[in-house]
């Protein structure tokens, strides 16, 4: 086959042409239009504040009292909660598609690598209570390549955006604490439509859910669901509550007055993750 | 040049056909993927990554592979892969192209991908990932076309093409680091979290593609008037002996540091794999048929009576072609997820949507190195064969 | 002209894709959009108080750039509370303020997303309120 050589008035050259004109005006195009969509009637930055009710904190931490969570009557109510908080779907016909915010752990499996057969056996099988650490410095943030998930600057909340989650799971894969699920179908025939909460939304398929610290409640100055929850437990029982939140880094708080008396544990602390939940026994 | 793509023999159009197939049916499964979520496929909660980012994983190891061709002939002046070269840049385009896809085919929401451009994350490797990705493929379709019209124009290639094939040749081995990275980097997989993953990425991807394209460079002698030259593919064939004799030995370091320091947690995912824990053994059958491979294919490699015989040289790339592609396809996603953080064991297998949708993406894979090599072959034989004028089996 | 059979089945395969999507919509595309503010929730509410977050022309041409920045500014940043241009505050929420009255999505958001032909994904996670059937 034989080719022409480019010049006098031949075909591909005028097409070449065209081609490039095409290709510089639709970017011209595009970025003017870009341009002009910046200049549409923003919203003003005075329009905008925070909520003067809510509950503000420079690093929240939990510290969940195992002297408080004996049996599944102790601590269901906060799992309970939670879940109904947030819609979290119910256990589905699929174990490999569960999805949990918080749930119990035996000592094995909540601390792995510090198993030991001499173990108390009363320790051996206290129902730890697992949710997402918050880490102080988080590998999921680390490796989300769209910030859908991230550390809030205010208070060390590490948040979800559902609204930007491409559902790469790449999070999923960063967490240490395997404290986060993903929605491998669409949750909503799962919700109990009867018990569902109107006022917070499902997820879809295709994104990563965890706990988010109650962050929309703490919005509105109320305590997260599993603190409010271990509360009525404590009340009922006569008892302090198994749940202390508060902030880590106010030492006057709940959380760093019970840290000073007793002892406490987090999970794989050798991670460098800086973990805000502790455990006392 | 593109036209060369729609003439061809009746066997040219039976295997393009059958490779639309396949692609058809990939199709609707993962339309019903799409509409269903990930949840049709093997994955879990604590398996939360399987075949799709497996072969993803594999695929950029390929891709990086063609400057294992590229270097030698434009940094140090090999000539005997001047005909080899073209073939190595599009197969790294085909592959590339495959990796995008099984990218995309494993998210979760694939109507947001542009988020990764939108909010640019330089602390997540993913994003470091797509731009090398993206950056390879754009530099590999320049140089290869370029090149490939300077030829069919019976004239040198432009001068800028030079520093370009250069930054190819760098940017090359990044594609694998970065991708290797993305494991090497995560505190709570200690199976992942090995110095020495970047290195073992990089051997076994210059072992796989090579082999691959010593039997795609054989194809391309059978079936059509192009030799890429018995040189070249010796050459080619010395280049994967060693990388796999490195992979292999390479491997061997880490089940030393694994199994001689006794710690649980590095041992754990090879026992897994290799033997089953705690009565979980699924995938220990393929993981002995990915080593009892290796060893075919090193003790083959190894000896050059054997190697240098081609139709032995074509029986131990496929074996190491699917050692690599079981070991690092499979074995090395799955295994970094079990146990899992609470030190259980779920299993993973693919389903057969799963198993469909990555058929089709191989198959779109192999039609865009089909369309590419037809009009490389196509260009070659017009310009290369009539210089000489005569049918070259052993020229250069 | 050269090939012709096959350059006219090529023209008409051409038109049936490109008229395709009229074909398909149907009604829904050609019906004239009339959103209904008649709720329950906003009948209740006196006369004169009958007012959106903002000023329906604003509304309509900027409800969903407005949306979009009180997602980012609820989710990412953390603020809630929005005050309108006539000086009254908000919970900045699609679920807890917008369709607080707005609790007709059928006869409201549908009649010109219908038309448009877009379908905005809000509504995959964010509860759709309960309509009265009337």
């Amino acid at each position: 086959m034989s080719y022409c050589p480019e010049g006098e008035g031949d075909i591909s050259m005028n097409r070449r042409e065209f081609l490039k004109i095409a290709g510089m005006s639709s970017l011209l195009g595009v970025g003017g239009f870009s341009l002009a969509n910046t200049v549409r009637n923003d919203l003003e930055a005075s329009q905008i504040k925070s909520n003067p009710a809510a509950l503000t904190a420079k690093r929240w931490a939990m510290v969940v009292d195992m002297s408080k969570f004996k049996a599944p009557e102790d601590y269901q109510k906060c799992i309970d909660a939670c879940h109904r908080v947030h819609n979290v779907p119910a256990g589905s016909d699929n174990p490999k598609h569960e999805i949990k915010w918080m749930w119990p752990e035996t000592y094995e499996h909540a601390f792995p690598g510090n198993e030991d057969e001499y173990l108390a056996e009363k320790v051996k099988h206290m129902p730890f209570l697992i949710l997402c650490n918050h880490c102080a410095n988080p590998p999921c943030v680390r490796v989300c390549p769209t910030k859908a998930t991230f550390k809030r600057e205010s208070d060390g909340i590490v948040m979800m955006d559902m609204h930007r989650c491409i559902g790469c799971r790449f999070c999923m894969a960063g967490c240490p604490y395997g404290a986060r699920s993903f929605n491998y179908k669409d949750p909503r025939p799962h919700i109990n439509e009867s018990t569902e909460n109107r006022e917070f939304p499902t997820r879809m398929k295709g994104v990563v859910e965890k706990c988010t610290l109650c962050y929309e409640r703490l919005a509105k100055g109320l305590e997260p669901a599993c603190v409010e929850a271990a509360k009525e437990v404590a009340v009922k029982k006569g008892t302090t509550p198994g749940l202390i939140f508060g902030d880590l880094e106010d030492p006057n708080s709940e959380v760093r007055k019970i840290l000073s008396e007793r002892f406490s544990i987090r999970r794989k602390p050798e991670l460098g993750t800086g973990p805000s939940v502790y455990y006392v026994l | 040049m593109l036209e060369n793509a729609i003439y061809g023999s009746r066997r040219y159009w039976i295997w393009v056909f059958f490779l639309l197939s396949i692609i058809g049916a990939g199709m609707l499964a993962y339309l019903y993927q799409f509409k269903y979520g990930l949840g049709v496929t093997g994955m879990s909660r604590d398996v939360s990554w399987g075949l799709y980012i497996g072969q993803f994983t594999f695929l950029v190891g390929v891709a990086a592979s063609g400057v294992m061709v590229v270097l030698p002939y434009y940094l140090h002046n090999y000539k005997k892969f001047a005909r080899l070269t073209i073939l190595g840049e599009f197969l790294a385009i085909a592959a590339v192209i495959m990796c995008m896809l099984f990218i995309f085919v494993d998210l979760g929401q694939p109507l947001r991908v542009l988020n990764v451009i939108l909010h640019p994350s330089p602390n997540s490797v993913m994003f470091y990932d797509m731009l090398v990705l993206s950056g390879y493929l754009i530099l590999n379709l320049l140089i290869g076309w370029t090149v490939l019209s300077a030829e069919r124009k019976e004239v040198a290639p432009p001068k800028w093409v030079k520093p370009i094939i250069y930054l190819s040749i760098a940017w090359a081995p990044s594609i694998h680091t970065v991708t290797a990275f993305l494991y090497a980097g995560i505190p709570g997989r200690h199976f992942w979290l090995t110095a020495i993953l970047a290195a073992r990425f990089l051997a076994s991807a210059f072992a796989a593609g090579p082999a691959l394209l010593i039997i795609l460079a054989l194809i391309v002698r059978k079936y059509t008037k192009f030799d890429p030259g018995k040189e070249a593919i010796q050459s080619l064939g010395k280049i994967v002996t060693y990388c796999m004799l490195i992979n292999v030995f390479f491997l061997g370091l880490e089940l030393f540091t694994a199994f001689y320091s006794q710690i649980p947690g590095h041992m754990h995912s090879f026992v897994y794999l290799y033997a089953g824990l705690h009565g979980y053994n699924q995938l220990v059958p393929i993981m002995w048929v990915s080593s009892i491979l290796a060893a075919i294919a090193v003790f083959m490699l190894v000896f050059p009576q054997i190697r240098k015989n081609e139709s032995l040289l074509a029986v131990a790339c496929v074996a190491t072609f699917f050692s690599l592609w079981i070991d690092k396809g499979f074995g090395l996603v799955v295994g970094g997820f079990v146990p899992n953080p609470f030190e259980r064991i779920t299993e993973y297998w693919p389903t057969l949507p799963e198993a469909m949708i990555t058929m089709a993406v191989w198959a779109i894979g192999f039609l865009v190195l089909t369309i590419l090599y037809k009009i490389a072959i196509s260009v070659k034989e017009e310009v290369v064969f009539d210089k000489y004028g005569e049918r070259q089996i052993n020229a250069e | 002209m050269y090939n012709g059979g096959k350059i006219i089945i090529g023209i008409l395969i051409f038109v049936g894709l490109v008229i395709s999507p009229f074909l398909l919509t149907g009604e829904k595309a050609t019906a004239k959009p009339d959103p209904k503010v008649d709720t329950p929730e906003i009948l209740k509410m006196p006369e004169n108080e009958r007012k959106c977050v903002e000023s329906k022309d604003y509304m309509k041409r900027e409800h969903m750039k407005m949306l979009n920045e009180w997602r980012d500014l609820v989710v990412r940043d953390g603020l809630t509370v929005y005050t309108s241009k006539s000086g009254k505050e908000y919970t900045m929420s699609l679920q807890n303020t917008c369709v607080k009255c707005h609790s007709n999505k059928t006869k409201f958001c549908d009649e010109c997303h219908n038309y448009a032909g877009v379908k905005p994904y809000c509504w995959d996670c964010h509860i759709v309120p309960k309509e009265k059937e009337t």
